[in-house]
């Protein structure tokens, strides 16, 4: 019974917050990664891009809401979805015409893409906040637990809960079909194929008469696909607030680099990496370990290796030490 | 163009002898950007009306006249509040001022501008158990209870309530440190257990990692010291979503209509309290407010009337308006003996001032100054029953 109670009391903290965390960064990291493969540079407005998928998204919920259109027991949102990922692609596209092709013909250094995408960064955080205002939104609607803590409890008997948001199966649910689709259309699509080539080898793609605009153009519409349903997850399960994604963008950066930057799967397994050792490492584990060791051994302290204030320097910690040793990533991406 | 330069330019003369040799200015700072600005408008305004009323009487040592002038003290930024109530002391040469609202700002404003310059400044909202010990050449007053009284009876409730056990969280800046620091002390010494104090910062998005310590901790309530449009909300919805804790404490911070219209009937059971004096003197206030076009009952605008009322009355009675001479008046005025002052009978008060009698300023928020010259306090002890605040008692 004191085994079930500690893996049901690590689930609830630990496992399943993670897991979702780690399937939004995972979605996130896939959209920089791209980026960076095919475009090569670190896209710094990736956070904010997020942001603005994410509020028409939130606009157009807010709008069906009031029409009183629902999804059922599941949010409006995800119905909006689709409204929310042409917006940004409208924007992206819109930004890429406007500012980055200048430097693209110009042949620019990546190092000036980097700056130029954080002016765009910065211009996308004020045209958020202006639209929709710099506050904490609530767009979340349906039916809030999959399974609560306290039905769980009376179903099973134990003196743990359980709870499962709607939002986090989502969340999973969502990732995984995503990232279905997007290694589907790399791998098996002719378009996918020419992105991967123009990936390798830029040169040798152009000779064998590929497109660059075109790969260009499907990249960003496919990243602002990405960055659109990342965001919303985020802020389905969390809350939507403009500030949050661009704070995002650390833990985001930190699991593209961990996985190897233009390695798509690389960005998955990093995403997981982050996510898990933030909570792990900032979770207090004294819970778990009471039910596991023997009345002898039990803890008197919290068994935290880092207070939650230091969450973010996790992710930081993390990237060091994978540049440091292994400046490729996990699954040997381009050096940074 | 030259047209409109003239009218300015007349517009500003008139106004400048509108207010003639014999007038004095009072400072009223608050904090109309940042964290509390919803709460400062109604602050500004309740400081106003009493300066408004004192000059309705025409009886101000001698018919004089007092006009308001605001500063942004933003709350969260010590230099801007610094530099803001530099200007009015320097710039406008006020006598007084009433403000500022966070207990970092008000800190930083007295040690830095108040006290070098000999400047009499009552907080409406600062409750920082730190600025009851603060140096202050007895210039800083307070019509807002210090914190450590406010975790005292937080104390007393929850022990009432049989709980023994408790973790905390705080929002991480001054009011949360010194109030759940004075929290836990009188919890300790009264026989209770703090398992476990944990901050957390306003402004995130997710507080699961937060609550999953404090779950690991235990405890069988969770103490919120937070603010209900901030990590206070966050907090308290990730710990109902995981099931880590179903009866919440709430101090002032959290204790307002969004509580109950963002979680309702979801943390029935949970309980707290906030200042709030029961008395003839709060409704006065609140119908003198609506009659202004302001509301009344929005937190520490009752408390800025008395501030400002107090530094008018103290000004009265010590015949004049150097704060270095009427700062030793304020305690006498504020507490008996003397007859009792409500809000709206500000000119009634400096009259009997006037004429050698004494007062014992009541006002809207029952003010009774303890020394070092802040308010005893009073605190409404709320419950949460079918997802409404309801008060059980005063204590």
């Amino acid at each position: 019974m004191d085994f079930l109670n500690a893996i049901v009391a690590l689930s609830n903290f630990v496992l399943i917050p993670a897991i979702a965390y780690g399937s939004q960064l995972a979605l996130g990291a896939l959209g920089v990664t791209l980026i960076y493969g095919i475009l090569r540079f670190s896209n710094f407005a990736h956070g904010d891009t997020m942001a603005f998928g994410s509020m028409v998204t939130v606009l157009v919920t807010w709008w069906f809401q009031s029409m009183g259109i629902s999804f059922g027991p599941l949010p409006t949102a995800l119905l909006a979805l689709p409204f929310g990922i042409l917006g940004c692609m409208a924007l992206v596209l819109i930004t890429d015409r406007a500012v980055y092709r200048f430097y693209r013909e110009q042949k620019a250094k990546p190092v000036i893409l980097v700056i130029v995408s954080m002016g765009v960064m910065f211009i996308l955080n004020g045209v958020v906040r202006f639209i929709i205002g710099p506050d904490d939104q609530r767009f979340a609607d349906g039916e809030r637990f999959i399974i609560s803590a306290r039905d769980f409890k009376e179903m099973t008997g134990l003196s743990e809960g359980l709870a499962i948001k709607t939002t986090q199966g989502i969340t999973v649910v969502v990732a995984v079909v995503a990232v279905v689709l997007l290694f589907w259309f790399l791998n098996r699509t002719r378009t996918g194929k020419s992105m991967r080539a123009y990936s390798d080898n830029e040169d040798l793609a152009l000779l064998s008469g590929i497109n660059p605009e075109r790969v260009v153009m499907y990249t960003w519409l496919i990243v602002a696909a990405l960055a659109t349903v990342a965001g919303t997850l985020y802020g389905l399960d969390k809350s939507f607030k403009p500030f949050v994604y661009f704070q995002l963008l650390l833990p985001i950066f930190a699991a593209a680099i961990v996985g190897g930057l233009g390695s798509p799967l690389g960005a998955i397994a990093g995403g997981f990496v982050i996510a898990f050792s933030e909570v792990t490492i900032t979770y207090a584990w004294k819970k778990v370990l009471v039910y596991l060791l023997p009345d002898a051994l039990e803890p008197s302290g919290l068994v935290q290796l880092l207070s939650t204030d230091y969450k973010f320097a996790v992710s930081f910690v993390i990237l060091l030490i994978v540049l440091l040793f292994r400046p490729t990533g996990l699954f040997r991406g381009k050096s940074v | 163009m030259k047209k409109l330069l003239m009218a300015t330019a007349l517009s500003s003369l008139g106004a400048t002898a509108a207010f003639a040799a014999d007038d004095i200015k009072m400072g009223v700072a608050a904090a109309f950007t940042g964290p509390l600005e919803s709460l400062a408008p109604p602050i500004a305004r309740g400081a106003e009306l009493a300066i408004e009323e004192a000059n309705a009487s025409g009886l101000l040592l001698g018919g004089i006249t007092v006009s308001p002038v605001r500063a942004d003290t933003t709350c969260i930024d010590s230099a801007a509040a610094t530099a803001a109530v530099e200007r009015l002391v320097t710039g406008d040469k006020v006598v007084g001022v009433m403000g500022p609202m966070c207990s970092g700002a008000t800190t930083a404003v007295l040690q830095n501008v108040a006290v070098p310059n000999g400047i009499v400044m009552i907080s409406p909202s600062a409750t920082s158990p730190a600025l009851t010990d603060i140096e202050d050449n007895g210039l800083f007053f307070r019509t807002a209870p210090s914190d450590a009284r406010q975790g005292a009876v937080m104390a007393q409730i929850i022990l009432d309530h049989g709980i023994k056990s408790v973790a905390v969280t705080y929002t991480n800046n001054d009011y949360g440190k010194g109030l759940s620091s004075a929290f836990e002390t009188s919890y300790k010494a009264a026989g209770g257990t703090v398992t476990l104090t944990s901050a957390h910062e306003d402004g995130k998005a997710d507080y699961s990692a937060e609550v999953g310590a404090l779950a690991s901790a235990g405890g069988d309530a969770l103490v919120v010291v937070g603010y209900v449009d901030q990590g206070g909300s966050g907090m308290v919805q990730s710990a109902l979503d995981s099931g880590a804790f179903d009866t919440f404490v709430f101090p002032d911070g959290m204790v307002g209509s969004a509580l109950v219209e963002r979680f309702g009937s979801d943390i029935d059971g949970s309980f707290g309290q906030n200042p709030a004096a029961a008395g003839e003197g709060r409704g006065l206030f609140n119908d003198m407010a609506t009659k202004a076009g302001f509301d009344g009952t929005s937190a520490f605008a009752g408390e800025a009337y008395d501030g400002a009322a107090l530094m008018l009355l103290a000004m009265q009675a010590a015949g004049s308006s150097d704060p270095s001479v009427y700062k030793t008046k304020i305690m006498d005025v504020a507490n008996a003996p003397g007859e009792m002052i409500l809000p709206g009978e500000i000119g009634k008060a400096l009259q009997i001032l006037a004429d050698g009698g004494e007062v014992d300023y009541v006002g809207a928020a029952a003010v009774e100054f303890i020394e070092p010259g802040e308010s005893a306090g009073t605190y409404r002890e709320i419950t949460i029953e079918g997802g409404e605040i309801k008060v059980v008692g005063y204590r």
